[in-house]
């Protein structure tokens, strides 16, 4: 049952699949509508744009602040969660923190793991690499045990089985679990859903749960969602751990509630989710229930090169409530799945390169109009725009080039011919003698414009210069220049 | 030099970036229109009931007596509570057909028997917030985490004293941070999921339903 690894993400991939999805119309619907409803439940959670900017301007002071004095914030909560009793591990890459969760697990004995929502624990593939070593690893959230259930993954980071239609996931529960038969009745599909997974809660020895905030000042975990199984995945299992990427840290408590406003009313367009559920260490001496144990593990995997560029480090005050990927004109057309990378969409094209190294994201960036729609919406107002403009800049620097701050893969889209035109452009244009030269040779000899011109023939007749020239045409008329 | 070393070192060794200001949160919460504890009222029992709770409003000498008739009303048979002093007054006014079971000593005893044969868990609110129609419960100590999370349904009752305009408003108030419990939860509606092509479907894996009785006296009520 365990999801397909996808390790690499080459690009030459991702623009076959971009043409697979855009060639798939059932698919483009579910995404059109799915976008539609979500953009329209966020409208209607933000009705004064008076109070809309305020909230915003705020959201982005207080990520802003928590990364200013990150280092700080992470001892400060590593300091009060080791208090509270809980066990904060640090991992640098994807694979130290599958082996950490696989260590625990060994040491405790442990089989059976249950999994409330975490993008994180997608991010290092850990269903993958717990089950190729005997760790059974079960997903809880509907949408992602639906994804699991496909063998697939997410296609967006809120609602993972956005790609499907509730007939699709008939079918896939009549084959895939005993004795549930077809049904398209949502509520029935629940039902099923809910009595498989129950079982399960109960016997599991391991509960795995993201973060969404990590409050330094009292070493509390601050978890989002709907339907309840992130608190059971954190509360009856013998032992709990917690994953988060090292830029989830706030200082206090008071500076997490704007951010507890703008993550469901931008996310789902829900005043609140169902459920806030603040965990501050495992039980304690006299507590009936909740997990014995408590570990965090804290993942850096590429945010350190965000955090190292001034601007770039914007990309970490996002707190994942996926706006950015329901207003995407692209997203909307190509879907999840299209981009290969675990975080899809605006987002995922300004993350991934820090992940994954420019090498294997270098079309990512180019996969935008910039037309700022994903930085009208964005919570805590990232500028996604300018950072996909910086990260092309990166991508088509020359290798060698000495910067202060070089990210993996710099020139992964370097090409010697086009910087050549560009230098041939820019020496023709810098001169108004080499400039004049060169219309009077455009002019003259036009016909010799090559019929084939690319892509741009496949649809349109080939471009060729003009007879004549703006300014020549202008002298003609007798204009002064 | 250890991954955390090594983390840490590359954070500190970043570009230093703009200067940053702390963020004025209260600020913000402060210029913020005050609610009258009736507008509260009204506001936490109409957002609660858009995202269908069932909430009904009483006096404090009928709060346990409404209660006990809504878990009358759906069948119940077997209610989980504690030992605190609503669970008690709750108990002492139940109809002969619903049972009060009182779990003694940790999970590892009772879990089964709580999974398997509980219709409805009461959980006492400690503050109810009205921007979002949000309950807070205070787990930890003797009030089970499981108790608000496992039964099919679940019983919260708040005193409408407790109420709160905003989440801000409630923590700086209650002054939160100064004492975390093992498990602070806010919930505004039965557990719910909208995966399924967006639909939205009750009963995911918490309670199927959120019964509340906000106790309110004289004008209030």
């Amino acid at each position: 049952m365990s999801a397909q690894p996808m390790h690499f993400v080459s690009p030459a991939q991702f623009r076959d699949r971009v043409s697979e999805a855009l060639a798939d119309d059932g698919l483009r619907d579910n995404f059109r509508s799915a976008m539609n409803f979500l953009r329209d439940k966020r409208a209607s959670q933000f009705p004064d744009p008076v109070e809309t900017e305020a909230l915003r301007d705020l959201g982005e002071a207080v990520r802003k602040h928590a990364l200013a004095h990150l280092p700080a914030l992470l001892e400060k909560l590593e300091t009060n969660l080791q208090a509270r009793g809980v066990e904060v591990h640090w991992a640098e890459t994807p694979g130290e923190a599958c082996a950490i969760i696989h260590r625990i697990a060994t040491e405790a004995g442990a089989t059976r793991v249950i999994k409330g929502k975490s993008m994180v624990s997608e991010e290092v593939e850990l269903n993958h690499y717990l089950e190729a070593r005997g760790v059974e690893c079960l997903e809880s959230d509907m949408g992602e045990y639906i994804v699991q259930l496909a063998g697939e993954r997410p296609s967006h980071i809120v609602m993972p089985a956005i790609h499907k239609t509730k007939q699709d996931i008939a079918r896939l529960f009549e084959q895939k679990i005993p004795d549930a038969g077809y049904t398209e009745d949502v509520d029935a599909l629940i039902r099923t859903g809910r009595e498989v997974l129950r079982e399960r809660f109960m016997q599991a020895d391991i509960g795995i749960s993201g973060v969404n905030f990590a409050i330094a000042e009292t070493g509390t975990l601050w978890l989002v969602e709907n339907e309840g199984n992130g608190r059971l995945s954190t509360t009856v299992p013998d032992i709990h751990i917690a994953m988060m990427g090292i830029e989830k840290v706030v200082d206090t408590l008071e500076h997490a509630m704007p951010l507890a406003s703008l993550l469901p009313r931008s996310a789902t367009g829900q005043a609140a989710t169902t459920y806030f559920n603040l965990i501050t260490g495992p039980r304690r001496p006299g507590d009936q229930d909740g997990p014995r144990r408590m570990h965090l593990v804290l993942l850096d995997n590429g945010r350190t090169q965000a955090y190292a560029d001034a601007q770039l480090r914007a990309t970490l005050q996002c707190i994942r409530c996926g706006a950015c990927m329901n207003h995407c004109p692209v997203y909307a057309r190509v879907g999840g799945h299209a981009y290969g990378t675990t975080y899809p969409g605006p987002i995922g094209q300004i993350l991934s390169p820090h992940l994954l190294g420019l090498d294997d994201s270098r079309d990512l960036p180019t996969a935008s109009s910039l037309c700022g729609a994903c930085a009208e919406v964005c919570p805590v107002r990232i500028p996604i725009p300018s950072l996909l403009m910086r990260l092309r800049t990166e991508a088509n620097r020359a290798p060698g080039a000495a910067v202060a701050q070089p990210l993996a893969g710099q020139g992964a889209s370097f090409s010697v011919g086009q910087k050549l035109v560009w230098r041939f452009w820019s020496g023709i244009y810098a001169s108004p003698g080499r400039y004049r030269l060169l219309r009077w040779a455009a002019t003259r000899f036009r016909w010799l414009a090559p019929r084939r011109q690319m892509g741009w023939t496949q649809h349109r007749t080939p471009l060729r210069p003009a007879a004549r020239s703006l300014h020549d045409l202008m002298k003609a008329r007798g204009q002064p220049r | 030099m250890s991954a955390r070393e090594r983390i840490l070192a590359r954070l500190r060794a970043a570009e230093p970036g703009a200067p940053v200001a702390p963020p004025d949160v209260a600020a913000y919460y402060a210029q913020r229109p005050r609610l009258t504890p009736g507008e509260r009222l009204q506001q936490l029992c109409a957002r609660l009931r858009a995202s269908r709770a069932d909430v009904m409003v009483a006096q404090p000498a009928e709060w346990a007596r409404v209660a006990a008739d809504a878990l009358h009303l759906r069948g119940v048979r077997r209610l989980a509570l504690n030992g605190e002093v609503r669970a008690e007054e709750l108990a002492a006014t139940l109809p002969p057909v619903i049972e009060a079971v009182r779990f003694d000593g940790e999970i590892e005893s009772w879990k089964q028997e709580m999974f398997a044969t509980i219709d409805a868990g009461f959980t006492p609110a400690s503050a109810g917030i009205a921007a979002t129609g949000a309950l807070l419960l205070n787990h930890g100590g003797a009030l089970p985490r499981t108790l608000s999370l496992v039964p099919p349904i679940s019983l919260v009752c708040v005193d409408a004293r407790d109420l709160y305009d905003d989440l801000h408003h409630a923590s700086s108030s209650q002054r939160w941070a100064d004492d975390m419990p093992t498990n602070r939860v806010l919930v505004s509606s039965p557990s719910r999921t909208a995966d399924i092509q967006q639909t939205l479907a009750y009963g995911a894996h918490g309670p199927r339903e959120l019964v509340v009785v906000v106790i309110a006296d004289g004008d209030l009520a």
